[in-house]
């Protein structure tokens, strides 16, 4: 099996991954997506050749991801994850909408095109609220907007500094979590494992120094993981879930390239080695048999 | 696959404290003890570090 592997840089994640690979019998290509030319119309010497069964993608970049993944798919690639999916987790409104249309639980969310009515939609809300961007990571740029003072203040910032993806403004009511929330990681319709990530501050994000520890997955957290990576596409996704005091397990979000490194100890689950099983069997019987679990 | 690391001893190009190195390879991020910043080791042979790209917005997970 010929295997590509398109990266960005070499975190502890990748050098997990990679040797795991290292282990096994496939032909391996390790890409450096910096590089990569396309070729649309014609041939260049500056493509890659993607001649692979599967390309597993660790793209740091969520834009450089769905371009490389998009062109893939045209080509009849089989990528992990698929550009659908990386798009459906990587906007935040895209998640939210259709983890709502499957019936996931979710925190309620608004989602506003101007600032009035972004002020309207907190209001609504009531405080406190979390305004997010609909395309970002590891917590960055996301503000808790405590009264209105606050969120006339932030909007008027965001209308006039940020970019046109700030144009769009993302609200979601503040859930009062036990400083922690769940991370779990899923594979192919299976949960592999879970960790709770504690911290005092109300970003518990582990890029932001939260601490973990192993999560049991109960059938609850089972189900709802299950469903959510259904809902965004399926394939390698951790879920990042919270508990709320009134409405219990509530899923946050859905990450398409996911960092592990915290994560292998507390749960004593050999996450990179089930990655590549995944994208193998991906590479073996394709995209859409690999989303249902191997009997055991 | 074979993965090609090595061992070596360098320097931070920021504050040029000198980073040891075990077993990397090449486009891995490593962090300077003297200053914190990311450096990537942008050669093996001879190793060369370069100072890694700043965060950008759309990077994640």
């Amino acid at each position: 099996m010929r295997i590509g592997v398109l990266y960005s840089r070499v975190r502890p994640e990748e050098k997990l991954l990679f040797a795991e690979l290292e282990r096994r019998p496939a032909d391996v290509e390790l890409i450096d997506d910096r590089r990569v030319v396309l070729a649309l119309g014609g041939s260049s010497a500056l493509e890659p050749p993607f001649d692979f069964d599967v390309v597993f993608d660790r793209s740091l970049s969520y834009s450089r991801a769905l371009v490389n993944l998009r062109v893939l798919a045209d080509r009849g690639v089989a990528t992990v994850n698929p550009a659908r999916v990386i798009e459906n987790c990587g906007d935040k409104v895209r998640t939210s909408s259709l983890l709502q249309a499957a019936s996931v639980p979710t925190p309620a969310t608004r989602v506003a095109s101007t600032p009035e009515a972004a002020l309207l939609a907190i209001e609504e809300l009531g405080y406190p609220v979390v305004m997010k961007p609909t395309v970002g990571s590891w917590g960055r740029l996301i503000a808790r907007i405590n009264d209105r003072d606050a969120a006339e203040a932030l909007l008027e910032h965001k209308s006039t500094l940020g970019s046109y993806q700030h144009s769009i403004f993302y609200l979601q009511r503040y859930v009062d979590k036990p400083e922690r929330d769940i991370r779990a990681f899923v594979a192919g319709g299976r949960t592999l494992c879970a960790i709770y990530r504690r911290a005092p501050h109300w970003i518990t994000n582990t890029a932001r120094g939260a601490s973990t520890e192993n999560c049991p997955v109960t059938p609850e957290i089972d189900d709802l993981c299950r469903r959510a990576a259904r809902a965004v596409g399926g394939g390698l996704l951790a879920v990042d879930l919270v508990e709320d005091r009134d409405r219990g397990l509530l899923v946050l979000e859905v990450n398409h390239t996911m960092e592990f490194r915290n994560s292998i100890a507390p749960t004593g689950v050999d996450i990179p080695a089930r990655m590549i099983d995944f994208v193998e069997r991906v590479g073996t019987v394709g995209w859409d048999e690999a989303q249902e679990p191997e009997a055991a | 696959m074979e993965l090609q690391t090595v061992d070596a001893d360098s320097e931070c190009p920021e504050c040029f404290e000198a980073v040891s190195l075990k077993a990397v390879m090449q486009h891995e991020i490593v962090q300077c003890a003297g200053c914190g910043v990311d450096l990537e080791v942008i050669e093996l042979d001879p190793v060369a570090l370069e100072l890694a790209p700043e965060e950008e917005e759309d990077w994640g997970e």
